[in-house]
């Protein structure tokens, strides 16, 4: 082997080394998360060797059957087993919690980081537009642009896409006032970089932490979103099995098949919770991160 | 008069939001695929109602026109007219409706406030011990609970197992209010306070470490004194805003939890004109909540700057 391989190795061991401490210095909360999320996906995407059962098509022999070996979560009015639509439903919340989420986070980001670096004019109708958006409860304005739009999946992301993004806009710009007077910022502009450039190289990934912690609780109240909509009739349409839209069907069964109801708002509290326990573990490490540099 | 300078201060701030607000409003019917008579007048409408309909929006006339008269019906406190309650006027509807509403918020809210204080005290006095860990943990369960069903599940343990408490409407009388909205309010309670827990932790444990508070324990206060009367006092200021802030979303999970519940409230009302496409309902009702957020935040302001002066000097 010779020297400069050996020095090469001894750098890969040392990098290995560093990765391995930070991993370790991770909180808890965002190990146990990452963990509960990755369930949750995995449980999702393995659905259909996880259980035998169709998630749409039911067996009308073996209707309202209560939790057993045979069916630990129990059948539906329709004979559909409840665990095999939870297991495909993980799939249809997860990816509308992901899309609704990071979607909006992107632009929203982008404009708000561009409007809080050129300020003018800009800066001024865009924070119009996140006032106007801000003044209305969310929820009142998914429902309301849904009643205009009509019922349904797709449009359900173009009501979260067009409204979602006004957090993360507000949230970049706050940070990107603060930014923007920072001695690094004044060098790039020395250095003759172009306000592009200096706003996606340089400033963005100092201001991206508040919003990644903020958008693990958005990720949360977007599934809840999608299942309140869905339960209300508005969101993804029966007979997908979204959790929210389980929820429901069991509402006229309540005391006959309580399980048709509780149990998919338990794996939505599941997703839910581990969702929660990666923002709080992302917090704090930013936190301890603005705690080092200071 | 400061004051009265600042109220006039957040007015005119607040002002192109508001317009945006109705301007909104406005718009959304213009987005509604079809004829908008036809929709306002529920399509079985005569000739002549929606001749008249058409003169009274002035739908006939240009865009900009149109929206002028929006505003001028609306300043006269005319929302229009709805397609489904036998042709009620929705400002009517709005107004039987608001009752129910604003009870439900107010006993929510003051549930909120009532787990949340002694709960963030517990956990600021423990900070970063297991009862604190555990609180946040039970914080976020309770916020990743869907609250429709939250509700389904008191309604059935309370109201279909145990039978203790009515499981729809909002009763008669005061205290009928008091038992029917009672597991209504919970629902939304028990989101709303992690929140306001999460808050006012984070404010405690400033205070805490605040000079005057060393300088009250120095003085040889007891801790559950200092605790109370210095600590609690002083976290308290910023639960205002907080609440305020978290409007919006405590609005929002009372029009869920109206529906749940039968509560004859503005949120239930929202949810079935969508149900049975009422879009001037719709539309009134858009403005109702927006203005209603706004003017609580406005509210909010005001008290906080009544309780810490400072804040109208800035």
């Amino acid at each position: 082997m010779s020297v400069k391989a050996q020095r090469l190795t001894l750098i890969e061991a040392r990098k290995a080394q560093v990765v391995g401490r930070r991993l370790r210095a991770w909180p808890l909360s965002l190990k146990l998360g990452i963990f509960i999320v990755g369930v949750v996906t995995l449980a999702g995407v393995f659905a259909p060797l996880l259980t035998p059962y169709d998630p749409i098509v039911g067996d009308f022999t073996d209707t309202l059957q209560p939790p057993s070996w045979k069916h630990p979560f129990g059948t539906d009015n329709f004979g559909r087993d409840i665990l095999s639509r939870v297991l495909y439903g993980a799939r249809i919340d997860l990816q509308i919690g992901f899309l609704t989420t990071y979607v909006p986070l992107t632009y929203g980001l982008a404009l708000g980081a561009l409007a809080g670096y050129v300020g003018g004019w800009f800066d001024s109708i865009l924070m119009r537009l996140v006032d106007i958006a801000i003044a209305f409860p969310f929820m009142v304005l998914i429902i309301v642009i849904l009643a205009i739009l009509g019922p349904g999946i797709v449009n359900m992301y173009i009501a979260v896409f067009s409204v979602g993004w006004s957090m993360y806009a507000r949230l970049a710009r706050a940070d990107m006032l603060v930014i923007r007077e920072q001695e690094y910022i004044l060098a790039a502009k020395a250095l003759g970089y172009g306000p592009l450039r200096i706003i996606f190289r340089h400033a963005l990934p100092n201001l991206i932490g508040s919003s990644l912690v903020f958008s693990m609780a958005d990720f949360v109240l977007n599934i809840l979103l999608a299942a309140t909509l869905s339960f209300f009739g508005m969101g993804v349409q029966p007979p997908a099995p979204e959790w929210g839209a389980i929820v429901s069907d069991g509402r006229d069964w309540l005391l006959q098949a309580w399980w048709i109801s509780t149990l998919p708002g338990i794996a939505i509290i599941i997703t839910g919770l581990g969702l929660s326990l990666i923002g709080d573990g992302l917090s704090r490490i930013i936190g301890q991160r603005d705690v080092e540099a200071r | 008069m400061r004051l009265l300078g600042y109220i006039i201060r957040r007015l005119i701030q607040m002002t192109p939001a508001l317009i945006g607000i109705t301007l909104f409003a406005f718009l959304l019917i213009q987005l509604i695929p079809g004829d908008p008579v036809q929709i306002m007048t529920g399509g079985r409408a005569s000739p002549e109602t929606i001749a008249a309909t058409r003169e009274k929006f002035g739908l006939d006339r240009p865009l900009h026109i149109q929206y002028l008269i929006f505003l001028r019906n609306l300043s006269r406190g005319d929302l229009g007219i709805s397609i489904t309650q036998r042709g009620a006027p929705i400002t009517h509807l709005v107004g039987d409706r608001l009752g129910p509403s604003a009870f439900l918020l107010t006993y929510s809210a003051l549930m909120a406030v009532g787990l949340a204080i002694p709960l963030a005290m517990y956990s600021a006095q423990h900070a970063e011990q297991p009862i604190d860990h555990a609180i946040r943990i039970g914080g976020m369960v309770t916020l990743s609970m869907p609250s429709f069903w939250l509700a389904l599940l008191l309604i059935l343990l309370f109201g279909l197992v145990l039978d203790w408490l009515p499981m729809a409407g909002w009763g008669e009388g005061f205290f009928g209010h008091l038992k029917f909205l009672f597991l209504p309010s919970l629902a939304i309670a028990l989101y709303l306070a992690p929140m306001l827990i999460q808050s006012l932790r984070a404010s405690l444990l400033d205070v805490m470490q605040a000079d005057y508070i060393e300088a009250a324990r120095a003085k040889g206060l007891s801790p559950t004194r200092v605790m109370l009367k210095h600590v609690l006092r002083n976290g308290l200021i910023p639960t205002v805003t907080i609440l305020a802030v978290n409007v919006g979303w405590l609005i929002g999970g009372a029009v869920v939890i109206e529906t749940v519940f039968s509560i004859p409230g503005l949120g239930r009302l929202l949810v079935q004109s969508v149900v049975y496409r009422d879009y001037p309902t719709v539309q009134g009702l858009t403005l109702v909540f927006g203005v209603l957020v706004m003017g609580i935040n406005l509210l909010a302001d005001v008290s906080y700057a009544i309780i810490d002066p400072r804040v109208v000097y800035e």
